[in-house]
């Protein structure tokens, strides 16, 4: 089954995750990072997670690991996998659950690699642990590895410090696919590189989907990134959804004030030049309410007049 | 509004130049001690910022452009070239270090506005102490006060934030203070290093918008200096292309960004991404340009024995409409009609240009 045959909605989930809620707990105060947020992502389908930091997005990412440390507390809601109650998972379970079911690639790859270990022994290394297979057997997979995101397997030899940006991130993509797990989870995987190599590792990200066909829950505060990759996808604001559905949609007519500011904080590379608004410094949307469907498979939180916005006089020049 | 928008800059060609750049080159002795090697960091920058213009300077990390900046700036010490503002060739004027002089025409804005600030003072301080230095505060305390108030409204701030400390001030607002930091002193010319980059992406375009208003409005020339394409080409008048250390291409924000010429260029645009135009550029296509490009630290086709070109200087080529003013430096530029090696294949907005160019043929 390849990604490009699949028509979303139609498979069952692989990641059903419901109302969930992160809590920030400190000694005086505790803070609400996620607010009962719910989405779903299908077998072979690119999910996106927009918005700008602090909104929570990587928090998601972080509870669907169970990465979560304190005083960070799930404080309700589910997520399941394939029909299993992540939430619920013993330690060894969760072991086997983390890489070989779900993989993460992190923002900074230069940190989730081993500074003194050979990028080859780092793969290998997953491979004896989490799949049992001999070094012989494990160290020409990790060469196969290697070829499949187009780095030379003699930089098995390396230590990542001798890779550039760009190799080290595409070696650990190769790390996190090293056991097909069938959900990928990227957080922001080329933020920190230049456009060129970010374009690249995009299309690598694609190729190896359409050859592996693993989901994708996609993490990144550029717009213009995620319609590009996505077919589905979710703005957040505040720990809360704002607005989902598919990629195009939401790009064609986002709904929601705030996504309709979002997607007017970037330029277009094509065109006349329009004078463009964002998001006037001090508007805030408070108490967003639940979704409601807007149009077909458009799901947007409501506007109220009263409560969800603070600054109206401001938003109105928000709203392109 | 929208008129200013698309025309470049009046009067920029009435005098001299706000910021002219003349064979800038600066290179980093690398190795031990007695270690003659050098790297070439920049070599032979030619850049004319006209007033009231707003340059971007785009290219990846390690082209060289904050390099420029910094040289430009004064952080660091061109090794050749000569900067003038207003035609007094400034490396001549204050030799061993910038003068207050130079500070007074020329501001800079930095990337990280929390870096920028010094947490322990009021808003206030930031902005007093400029006037205070550069005597352009006024006798009285009262004028004093009138011109922070008038500051704060001039970059979108109210004017009750002067007593904030800089912690309470949110990226896109501690960015507009360190640039009504730098309009205090009442400059000729402001180089943004990255203003925007470190901000969060709504409020990315309100401090985008506030620079080209201080442009409109009061005249201020800027170089814009930035990775990201799509906002020089929102922002600027005109684009300059950094590669490896040099400008390979310059012209009309708009019309450089449709009709890129410079293979390096053409990679970098057909890398944006923009779901207009999504699946528009050939992979193929846009790998072989990677590999002529990025496999090469100098000019993508150095060294090429095919190439009878590479032992000699690269010479402009002007690239369309002579009022674009869009050139570019590399011996294998064709224009678009006769160009079969670099044009990217399917780019929908790539109008014909118009056949005049087929004299200007890189023949050499």
């Amino acid at each position: 089954m390849t990604i490009s045959q699949v028509s979303f909605g139609s498979h069952e989930p692989v990641l059903d995750v419901k109302n969930l809620t992160v809590k920030y707990i400190g000694d005086t105060r505790s803070t609400t990072a996620v607010d009962r947020v719910s989405f779903s992502i299908g077998t072979g389908e690119v999910f996106g997670l927009a918005g700008e930091s602090g909104c929570g997005k990587s928090t998601i990412a972080n509870s669907i690991m169970r990465l979560l440390k304190d005083p960070a507390k799930i404080a309700g809601g589910s997520i399941s996998f394939g029909g299993k109650d992540v939430l619920a998972m013993s330690a060894e379970e969760l072991r086997r659950f983390r890489w070989q079911d779900v993989a993460m690639v992190f923002q900074s790859a230069m940190n989730s690699l081993n500074p003194v270990l050979t990028i080859g022994e780092q793969i290998v290394d997953i491979f004896t642990t989490h799949a049992g297979y001999s070094r012989k057997e494990s160290l020409r997979r990790a060469g196969e590895l290697l070829e499949l995101v187009r780095i030379d397997p003699a930089r098995l030899k390396s230590y990542p410090h001798q890779l550039s940006g760009g190799m080290r991130q595409r070696a650990v993509i190769a790390m996190a696919v090293a056991l097909k797990p069938s959900l990928l989870i990227l957080d922001e995987p080329t933020t920190a590189l230049d456009v060129v190599v970010q374009q690249e590792i995009m299309a690598q990200i694609k190729e190896l989907q359409r050859e592996l066909g693993f989901s994708v829950l996609f993490i990144t505060h550029d717009m213009s990134l995620m319609v590009e990759l996505s077919h589905r996808m979710a703005v957040m604001y505040g720990g809360r959804i704002v607005e989902t559905a598919k990629a195009q949609d939401v790009y064609a007519t986002p709904r929601h004030p705030y996504t309709q500011a979002l997607m007017g904080a970037f330029p277009p590379l094509t065109g006349p030049r329009i004078p463009l608004t964002g998001l006037p410094d001090g508007v805030k949307f408070r108490n967003i309410p639940d979704l409601s469907e807007a149009a077909p498979g458009h799901f947007v939180a409501p506007v109220g007049a009263d409560a969800s916005v603070i600054d109206s006089a401001n938003l109105a020049g928000a709203a392109r | 509004m929208s008129h200013s928008l698309t025309s470049p800059a009046a009067g920029s060609t009435a005098s001299a130049p706000a910021l002219e750049i003349r064979g800038l080159g600066k290179s980093f002795p690398i190795g031990g001690l007695f270690s003659r090697g050098s790297v070439r960091a920049l070599h032979g920058v030619d850049l004319t910022l006209g007033r009231g213009e707003i340059v971007a300077l785009v290219g990846e990390s390690g082209s060289g452009k904050s390099t420029l900046a910094r040289c430009v700036a004064r952080l660091e010490k061109p090794s050749s070239g000569a900067i003038l503002i207003e035609g007094v060739d400034i490396l001549k004027r204050d030799r061993f270090q910038a003068s207050r002089a130079f500070r007074s025409q020329l501001q800079m804005v930095f990337q990280d506005p929390f870096g920028s600030l010094n947490p322990a003072h009021r808003i206030e301080h930031f902005l007093r102490r400029s006037l205070a230095i550069h005597g352009k505060g006024g006798g009285s305390g009262e004028e004093a006060q009138r011109r922070l108030e008038e500051l704060m409204t001039t970059v979108g701030l109210q004017a009750d934030m002067l007593n904030s400390y800089p912690h309470e001030l949110s990226g896109g607002q501690r960015q507009r203070v360190a640039i009504a930091r730098a309009l205090a002193v009442e400059p000729q010319v402001i180089l943004a290093d990255e203003p925007t980059s470190m901000l969060d992406v709504s409020v990315r375009i309100g401090v985008l918008n506030l620079m080209r208003k201080l442009r409109d409005e009061q005249g201020i020339s800027m170089l814009y200096i930035t990775h990201d394409l799509a906002s020089a080409r929102y922002l600027a008048d005109r684009t300059a292309v950094m590669f490896a250390g040099e400008l390979v291409e310059e012209g009309e924000s708009l019309d450089l960004l449709s009709n890129p010429a410079h293979p390096y260029t053409q990679l970098l645009v057909s890398a944006v991404p923009d779901p207009a135009r999504a699946g528009s550029y050939d992979p193929v296509r846009r790998a072989e340009l990677r590999q002529a490009v990025m496999a090469s630290t100098q000019c993508a086709y150095d060294g090429d024995p095919n190439q009878a070109c590479s032992a000699q200087e690269p010479v402009r080529h002007q690239v369309g409409d002579p009022e674009n003013r869009h050139w570019v430096r590399c011996h294998l530029y064709q224009p678009w009609a006769g160009a079969d090696g670099h044009a990217l294949a399917g780019e929908p907005a790539q109008p014909n240009l118009p056949a005049s160019n087929a004299k200007e043929k890189a023949s050499a």
